[in-house]
């Protein structure tokens, strides 16, 4: 199908809205009604058509949209992008993987012709057309990371991989869950996890490390993370914190549906070919909760699982004190019927919400 | 004096040693403060050191307290600054002449060690040839996250930003690159509800 891109901000009026489209193919987070963290890691070649997990890097109908919002966050604060001096070799890594997967996997938006180093790139979408030369910095109007990230929806990071570690030496970070790329930038794996709750303890960071060092070239895996945003901020960045955490306290029960939202990560790990970093990107996508209790299988399990939600894991996220609203809000959606395992949305076989 | 025992914290925070004299042909001594008794001790425990040692001590607020015992060690070179960016310079230029096997010895408060470190890791010193000893002073050494500034010395949590005057919390999040622990702005979500500034560790 083609794209139609909306025309929407993610921040000020907040005009971002999710077509049915977007609705029915909202990565659902939750395969089962509780949630714990766990090394929920599986591989990423492709999934059911339509899905977000289909092609390598999903490109639906806010991308135009996000990649103005990323534009304006940068010019801002030029600090949510850097690349620490032996990352270049990884930014053209990158490039390329970027570049071939959205002109093999969306050919009508993308094109890239390549005569040697003689590279063309083409973007319908934003409306750009570039020669440069492959490995050469000076052809292009910024480093490779960050051209590339400037046209690409979701965060990235790009770890460098040396002692059995990986180390975040490298970034594009606008659209992150309340972390500060800028003061993370040079630490390894379980320093710049060190805030996360109870996963050190489960020895997930040390098995997930472990799986992580052994990603293949063209083994590319995926997991998905969640959180809790009041209004479709993109930028919900600690740097604007000051600015945008009182935000959270504007919601009442009669705006919660339309102002809650829940923030699914797509996190992806490719391993980079001449480099041999790795690269993780994190994209992010919003979904009201008005919305997503139109699929009653979601409204159900979500009510189920904010309301069993560990209070570290509740805290941590930033949602405690919101959260015994959300649930009176969720409550109205779960009428405590059995819901299906997995995370689709099972809309011809679930039942509907019963009458209360 | 007694050291201070930090409590147990996340994985970014760093954790400071006890000075050991090292095997090697050079020996680099940075300290601040009450950083000179952690010196003493190393001396004390290796009197060879000292012949093949180079300090830099930077007094601070103990003012004389220690310079006339450090200086009786007797180190190959012996420098006393006025600030830890005033030393810096000599720091660097020290560092970059280091020959293999360099022994780099930090002491003091946090903010100095980090720092030192910093310059340490940069001039491409192995990890496995610093070592720490915290005394002194247990302020911390705090960036803001909002304004990227850098305060010193702060010793309470709550503290004001001394850059953007946002009011923030202290969080153990460290950054080896900044040298600093992260300041974040504490009454965002409620606008002057500032609580009363409790010194840290208490
Ligand atoms: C190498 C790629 C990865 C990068 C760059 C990355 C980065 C991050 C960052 C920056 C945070 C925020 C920490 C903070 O509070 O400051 C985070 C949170 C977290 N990460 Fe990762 N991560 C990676 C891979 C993984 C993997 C493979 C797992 C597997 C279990 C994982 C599990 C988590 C969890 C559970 C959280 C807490 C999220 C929440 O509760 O919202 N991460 N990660």
């Amino acid at each position: 199908m083609t794209i139609q891109f909306n025309e929407e901000t993610f921040r000020d009026d907040y005009t971002f809205r999710n077509s049915d489209w977007a609705i029915k193919r909202f990565p659902f987070p939750f395969h089962e009604d509780s949630y714990m963290y766990s090394v929920n890691m599986e591989q990423h070649q492709g999934g059911p058509a339509g899905s977000v997990f289909e092609k390598r890097f999903d490109v639906d109908e806010h991308y135009v949209a996000e990649m103005k919002d990323r534009a304006l966050v940068l010019a801002e604060d030029p600090l949510r992008c850097q690349s620490l001096p032996h990352m270049t070799l990884a930014g053209w890594d990158l490039l390329e993987l970027i570049m071939v997967s959205k002109s093999e996997d969306y050919p009508d938006l993308f094109e890239l012709h390549r005569d040697g180093n003689n590279w063309h790139w083409i973007n319908r979408p934003m409306g750009i057309e570039q020669k440069f030369v492959f490995m050469d910095e000076s052809t292009l109007p910024y480093g490779p990371m960050e051209y590339i990230t400037r046209q690409a929806q979701g965060d990235f990071c790009v770890l460098d991989q040396r002692d059995d570690n990986l180390w975040m030496d490298a970034g594009m970070v606008t659209t992150q869950a309340d972390w500060s790329l800028d003061f993370d930038i040079g630490m390894n794996f379980f320093e710049w996890h060190a805030p996360v709750p109870k996963a050190h303890e489960m020895g997930i960071f040390v098995r997930a490390l472990k799986f992580l060092l052994n990603i293949q070239q063209g083994m590319p895996a995926r997991r998905l993370n969640w959180t809790m945003t009041v209004n479709p901020l993109l930028d919900t960045s600690p740097e604007n914190y000051h600015k945008w955490g009182v935000q959270k306290t504007t919601l009442t029960p009669e705006n919660l549906g339309a102002k809650q939202h829940l923030r699914v990560e797509l996190q992806t790990f490719f391993r980079l070919p001449r480099s041999n970093a790795l690269v993780f990107p994190i994209r992010c996508y919003l979904i009201s909760l008005e919305d997503l209790v139109t699929v009653p299988k979601w409204g159900r399990r979500l009510h189920r699982v904010i309301r069993d939600l560990p209070v570290e894991l509740a805290t941590y996220k930033g949602f405690i004190d919101n959260r015994p609203m959300i649930l009176d809000y969720l409550a109205q959606h779960d009428d405590g019927l059995p819901t299906s395992d997995g995370i689709w949305p099972d809309l011809a076989t679930e039942p509907p919400l019963s009458p209360s | 004096m007694s050291k201070f025992q930090f409590p147990e914290s996340i994985k970014s925070r760093p954790v400071w040693g006890t000075l050991e004299p090292r095997a090697g042909k050079a020996h680099l001594m940075v300290a601040d403060s009450e950083g000179a008794e952690a010196l003493l001790d190393l001396a004390q425990a290796d009197a060879t050191l000292m012949a093949r040692a180079h300090v830099i001590y930077i007094p601070r607020e103990t003012g004389e307290s220690y310079t006339v015992r450090l200086k009786e060690l007797g180190a190959a070179q012996f420098y006393v600054g006025p600030s830890y960016e005033a030393a810096v310079p000599r720091l660097r230029r020290t560092l970059s002449d280091a020959h293999m096997g360099l022994q780099v010895y930090l002491t003091g408060t946090e903010g100095l060690m980090g720092q030192a470190m910093r310059e340490a890791i940069e001039a491409g010193i192995p990890h496995s040839a610093i070592q720490t000893e915290h005394r002194g002073s247990i302020a911390r050494r705090m960036q803001c996250v909002h304004c990227k500034g850098i305060t010193d010395d702060v010793i309470t949590d709550p503290f004001v930003c001394a850059h953007c005057g946002l009011n923030l919390f202290v969080r153990d999040h460290y950054s080896r690159r900044h040298a600093a622990y992260q300041g974040v702005c504490i009454d965002a979500e409620d606008p002057g509800n500032v609580p009363e500034p409790v010194r840290l560790y208490s």
